[in-house]
């Protein structure tokens, strides 16, 4: 709320300047724009922005630095007994510090009231300061700017120039992004491997993540080997595959090839719709409707089928996918030259003859591509499989039985409060690496083909 | 005797010596040393890829865009070099204005198709000094009387020919000293051209124009002075009645009598 | 002679593998058509389910009661209370004697059977009547009170009413006295303001989406602040400005790669590091909007390239030639003529990211809660989420909620796409 105060106050100020900073170069150039170099609004920006940015950047740091230094300032003040108590406590002292200080809670030892005391009294008076600190900044570099306008002055060019360093921090981001994942998910799996070998979780066919109550209990560090999960992904993935790669290929067959344009334009959109509804709704078609649908086909079959079935999830999973397939294989489809269907048309094939013996493999590359593509997306499926498959770490072929997968177990293991540094919570960040390499490395090979295609094509 | 004709200097425009153009590892122009001289309409005429289009980008410095073209050599406007670091590219454009071989009006109105360049130079103080100049330009590009009822209108609504008479409007709207015109009249039918290419004639009194053109008729009506490219070279130049009568270049001979090209 | 004959002959096995060629060609046009077909009925299917189910979720059962504002049972001073009295008076007992008078011969042993016909959280809107209007102390007004979900799912026929048949979660006793309030017609259904309006609930009929839905119109708020300017200046920067070099490559593979990650290893990313690095709250809509930010960034900025790159160069020429520099050339041209490709490509975003569910569940925002969040800061769910919630919840009542909740999330879907066609389909430019 304050923090929001002092946002206004400061865009306020910059809007000054930025007015400011207008007139003054117009009142230069005694009022003639165009005496000046730049036009007077940039001027005007060049202000501004002097008078925002160096403000900004220290509110900025201000925020990323305050919860450390609040930490240090509160804790070193608490009184000599607590400090010395191990690690551990401090932290959910200085938890429930922070509770009572923000929301009022009230305290288990009077220590902790005044320390909370203390935490808002620090808070406090560090944004005052802050505060004040940002406002004067920005005044004086308001100053600054608007004692250097002048009618040569380039101020076009100087505030471009800033906008430019914005855009490449800005398309900078993405690196970061990547960066962020695979260090959050190294390092955390690094840990894992401490407490687990990186053999046994690799080829282990052991999981019972479930962490012992007492040390002596069997098993004690509970069980990581991922290979049943490794197997009920490829299981699921596979039949979602079986399902997608059929019939999102005769689709975008028909679609490209024998449709009418009016057909094409009302069942495309149509089809897309299917990728467009969230995946929870269809994890819960699948548990509502299909699961038990095929657990009485399977009983009136007098087959027993588990009622979390690997079966139901995959169909469902293979549903979903049907529109990522027949886009992409209708695009390439699209890319075959039409001079190769006049080719076959012009020795007497058949319609159906030219697509299966010209057109599809002449777009098979690029339908291999598209169908990896699909692959990766059928693994990294999260929500069908939390809701549809079961936990049930069975290493099995058979799609009736129940399985679970490398994404249904990252989100049961990190679900629900515990503390993060269980072998239990560094699994799924285990598992997350084993994803992300595995779904990335389908996207690289997937892109590269559908590339090659591309070039032989245009 | 020189191959290049000394001209006088005083009324040169823009001022050409040892330009060279590279693409890469293409020398698409070869030690150009060519004076535009003021108010005269100068024609670059040759086969097509000799260069023409090259050289008319150098001038504004539209080459800067190309990632892989590089310039040497020297070029000066008035004395000032163009390709000088202290330049600034958006002021040398505001004195070098150009009009593309297709019309290409901004999506806006006719009225602010015009006004775009005075409003980015800060040329007008309110406006009705703005409005004036949208009617300045209008008027000096023959298209006012068309569209004055309908200023508000889209540009891209214009027809061809008018469309090429707006983006000359808009061009001269800046009050640039030079015009450059590549192929200016190559997608417009014969009567609009015959409008441009009278605008052309008329606007010499005022600025410096260059134009490119693949019609011998065209550079012979409007230009005073050709110049003749080839493979990069600039071969001969001159002034129009003489190049064309008596070139002094087989290549140009050959060229202009339609022999090759 | 001969030769004829063995013309005709062929002729004939022409003639008979042409048919063979024609069958097999309808065969796999055929087959096509099925797949569509298979692929659309399936569509059908599901939405026909979750329709079917979540439509009588839009309603709700409700029971008359003459109810007694009566001081004693309320525990409140008779004349003129005070508003914190009235705050905290006994509802429930009002309610329970309302019930008791209705059926007064029910024993003391069944008695307990009998207020469960009427929800625990009835007693609310008793609370708000009369302190909207204290007068009625100690008067008697027939008032419409939301019932139990058992009851509910009964009067629905979600479950049957018939006495000890499967799924039947009513005694006979209370079956008889819901027959019997129905002989006296205080027994109907009314609109289910509760679902449009509350938070999350333990109690089906008390639980709602306006909490879910707040959460998510948080959420998105960030992302798009976020994602949008960051997404627009990102498409600016390498479709305009970005020489050809390794680094500009580095980051084109990057944001192609970006869009094909897992949306759970996102949720990774967000605990580790928005979460537990920098300690950010838990279940907060503002790390929640984060991190879809950071999910549907690749969308937009290929969407914002692909807009910019359908402005054709001659404008970009156009604008240059007139001496606009390279960053008037994109405020004052591209960004105008490709603002309409970049705002469907940030609506399709939107959309995706209101859809996402498994990157929000790693981030805590799985937790209960029942309070409406009034900031980004405040611990809340969002509608997937919701979703996920009420579908692992084992009651009847919950199922139909949860159809309902995804009926309102695929309207808001819906709403979004159409908003995307439209602007599409107004903005088309042909160049
Ligand atoms: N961007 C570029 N990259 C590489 N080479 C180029 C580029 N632009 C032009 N060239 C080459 O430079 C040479 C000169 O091109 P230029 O466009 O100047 O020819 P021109 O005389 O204008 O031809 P035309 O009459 O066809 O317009 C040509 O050989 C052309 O292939
Ligand atoms: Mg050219």
């Amino acid at each position: 709320m304050q923090l929001l105060t002092l946002m206004v106050v400061l865009l306020l100020l910059t809007a000054f300047g930025y007015r400011l900073g207008r007139s003054r170069a117009l009142a230069t150039a005694s009022g003639n724009p165009r005496l000046l170099h730049s036009l007077p609004s940039y001027h005007g920006y060049y202000v501004a922005l002097w008078c925002g940015l160096p403000a900004l950047v220290l509110i900025a740091g201000w925020l990323a630095l305050e919860p450390a230094l609040l930490h240090w300032m509160v804790m070193s003040s608490l009184p000599v007994d607590l400090q010395g108590m191990a690690d551990e406590r401090l932290a959910l002292i200085y938890n429930e510090v922070r509770n009572v200080a923000r929301y009022g809670h009230t305290p288990s030892i009077p220590a902790v009231g005044e320390a909370a005391q203390h935490y808002n009294a620090v808070r406090h008076t560090m944004f005052i300061s802050v505060a004040l600190g940002a406002l004067a900044l920005a005044v004086a570099a308001l100053a600054y700017a608007h004692r250097r306008i002048h009618a040569d002055m380039r101020a076009r060019n100087q505030v471009e120039a800033t906008v430019k360093v914005f855009l490449v921090l800005a398309s900078t981001m993405a690196i970061f992004t990547t960066v962020g994942i695979v260090m959050s998910l190294l390092f955390e799996s690094l840990l894992f491997f401490r407490h687990v070998s990186l053999i046994e979780f690799l080829f282990g066919t052991q999981w019972s993540p479930q962490i012992a109550m007492r040390a002596d209990q069997v098993g004690s560090s509970g069980a990581f080997g991922a290979v049943p999960l490794f197997a009920g992904t490829l299981l699921i993935s596979g039949i979602a595959m079986a399902v997608a790669v059929p019939l999102g290929l005769l689709s975008a067959i028909y679609m490209s090839e024998y449709a009418a344009p009016k057909f094409r334009s009302v069942v495309k959109p149509l089809l897309e719709v299917l990728a467009g509804i969230p995946t929870v709704v269809y994890g819960f078609f699948a548990a509502l409707t299909v699961a038990p649908f095929i657990r009485d086909v399977g009983s009136s079959l007098g087959l027993s089928v588990a009622s979390e079935s690997a079966l139901a999830a995959g169909l469902v999973m293979g549903i979903m996918i049907i529109p990522f397939v027949s886009s992409l294989s209708d695009d390439v489809i699209n890319a075959v030259p039409q001079s190769l269907r006049e080719g076959a048309f012009g020795l007497g094939a058949t319609k159906s003859e030219t697509i299966r013996q010209v057109v599809i493999p002449a777009a098979l590359p690029g339908i291999i591509g598209g169908v990896l593509l699909a692959a990766s997306r059928a693994i990294g499926e999260t929500m069908i499989v939390v809701m549809a498959a079961g936990l049930a770490a069975n290493l099995t072929a058979n799609p009736l039985e129940a399985v679970t997968t490398v994404t249904t177990q990252i989100v049961t293991l990190l679900v629900g409060d515990q503390e993060f540094d269980s072998p239990k919570t560094l699994a799924a960040f285990a598992l997350g690496l084993v994803l992300f390499t595995v779904t990335l490395a389908l996207n690289v090979v997937a892109l590269h083909i559908v590339n090659k295609y591309r070039e032989k094509y245009d | 005797m020189n191959a290049i004709p000394v001209t006088d200097t005083r009324l040169s425009k823009v001022a050409a010596r040892d330009v060279n153009v590279f693409y890469g590892q293409k020398h698409a122009l070869k030690h150009v040393d060519l004076e535009i001289r003021a108010n005269d309409v100068t024609a670059l005429i040759g086969p097509s890829g000799c260069g023409k289009s090259t050289f008319l980008r150098c001038i504004n410095r539209m080459n800067d865009l190309i990632e892989n073209a590089q310039v040497t050599g020297s070029l000066m406007l008035d004395g000032d070099d163009i390709y000088d670091k202290t330049i600034d590219v958006v002021q040398l454009r505001a004195r070098v204005g150009m009009v593309f071989q297709k019309p290409n009006p901004f999506p806006k109105s006719i009225y602010d198709n015009v006004a775009y360049g005075p409003r980015i130079h800060g040329m007008a103080r309110d406006q009705s000094e703005l409005d004036e100049i949208v009617m300045n330009s209008l008027e000096k590009a023959g298209l006012l009387a068309e569209v004055k009822d309908r200023l508000e209108e889209s540009g891209t609504g214009l027809s061809g020919g008018q469309q090429q008479r707006l983006c000359i409007a808009r061009a001269i709207a800046v009050a640039p000293e030079v015009i450059l015109m590549d192929e200016p009249c190559s997608a417009l039918d014969p009567i609009a051209t015959a409008k441009v290419e009278e605008l052309i004639d008329e606007l010499r009194e005022n600025f410096t124009i260059v134009i490119v053109t693949h019609s011998m008729q065209q550079a012979a009506r409007v230009s005073q002075r050709t110049a003749f490219f080839h493979l990069g070279e600039l071969v001969e130049v001159g002034d129009t009645e003489q190049i064309f009568t008596n070139p002094q270049h087989p290549l140009t001979q050959g060229y202009i009598t339609g022999r090759f090209g | 002679m001969e030769n004829v004959a063995t013309a005709a002959a062929s002729s004939q096995a022409v003639a008979k593998r042409l048919k063979k060629r024609y069958a097999a060609e309808r065969r796999f046009k055929a087959l096509g058509f099925g797949a569509i077909a298979l692929a659309l009925g399936f569509l059908g299917i599901l939405l026909v389910t979750i329709f079917s189910n979540g439509s009588t979720a839009l309603v709700q059962t409700n029971i008359r009661l003459d109810v007694t504002f009566d001081a004693e049972t309320l525990g409140v001073s008779p004349v003129n209370p005070s508003a914190d009295e009235l705050l905290r008076a006994n509802y429930g007992g009002v309610i329970k004697s309302a019930l008791s008078k209705a059926f007064p011969d029910v024993s003391g042993g069944q008695r307990r059977q009998l207020y469960k016909l009427v929800s625990t959280g009835a007693d609310l809107p008793l609370r708000d009547k009369l302190m909207a209007n204290p007068g009625l102390l100690g008067t008697t007004v027939s008032v419409w009170m939301t019932a139990g979900a058992d009851v509910d799912m009964a009067m629905k026929g979600h479950v049957s009413r018939k006495p000890g048949v499967e799924g039947n979660r009513l005694t006979d006793a209370q079956l008889g006295w819901l027959d019997e309030l129905e002989k006296r017609d205080a027994v109907t259904k009314k609109f289910n303001t509760t679902l449009f309006t509350t938070g999350d609930s333990r109690e089906p009929e008390q639980a709602g989406l306006w909490g879910a839905v707040v959460g998510s119109f948080f959420s998105l708020s960030v992302t798009l602040l976020v994602c949008f300017p960051l997404g627009v200046a990102t498409s600016v920067y390498l479709e305009e400005f970005a020489p050809k070099n390794k680094w500009t490559h580095l980051i084109e593979v990057n944001i192609n790669n970006l869009a094909a990650v897992p949306s759970v290893v996102f949720g990774l990313l967000g605990l580790a590091i928005f979460l537990n690095f920098f300690g950010m709250p838990r279940s907060a809509p503002l790390v929640g909007g984060l991190v879809l930010a950071l999910i549907s960034m690749p969308t937009i900025i290929i969407a914002g390239r692909a807009a910019m790159k359908a402005v054709p160069p001659s404008i970009r020429e156009a604008a240059l030639g007139l001496g606009a520099s390279k960053l008037q050339m994109v405020t004052d041209h591209v960004l105008p003529l490709s603002m309409p490709g970049i705002l469907t490509g940030t609506i399709l975003g939107m959309a995706h990211a209101l859809g996402e569910t498994a990157p929000l569940l790693m981030i805590g925002m799985v937790a209960f809660i029942v309070d409406i969040p009034a900031s980004p800061l405040d611990p809340s769910a969002v509608l997937p989420v919701q979703v996920y919630l009420w579908a692992d919840s084992p009651e009847r009542a919950f199922v139909e909620r949860t159809s309902a909740a995804i009926m309102v999330l695929l309207f808001f879907l819906a709403m979004m796409n159409l908003a995307a066609i439209m602007l599409r389909k107004k903005f088309e430019r042909r160049w």
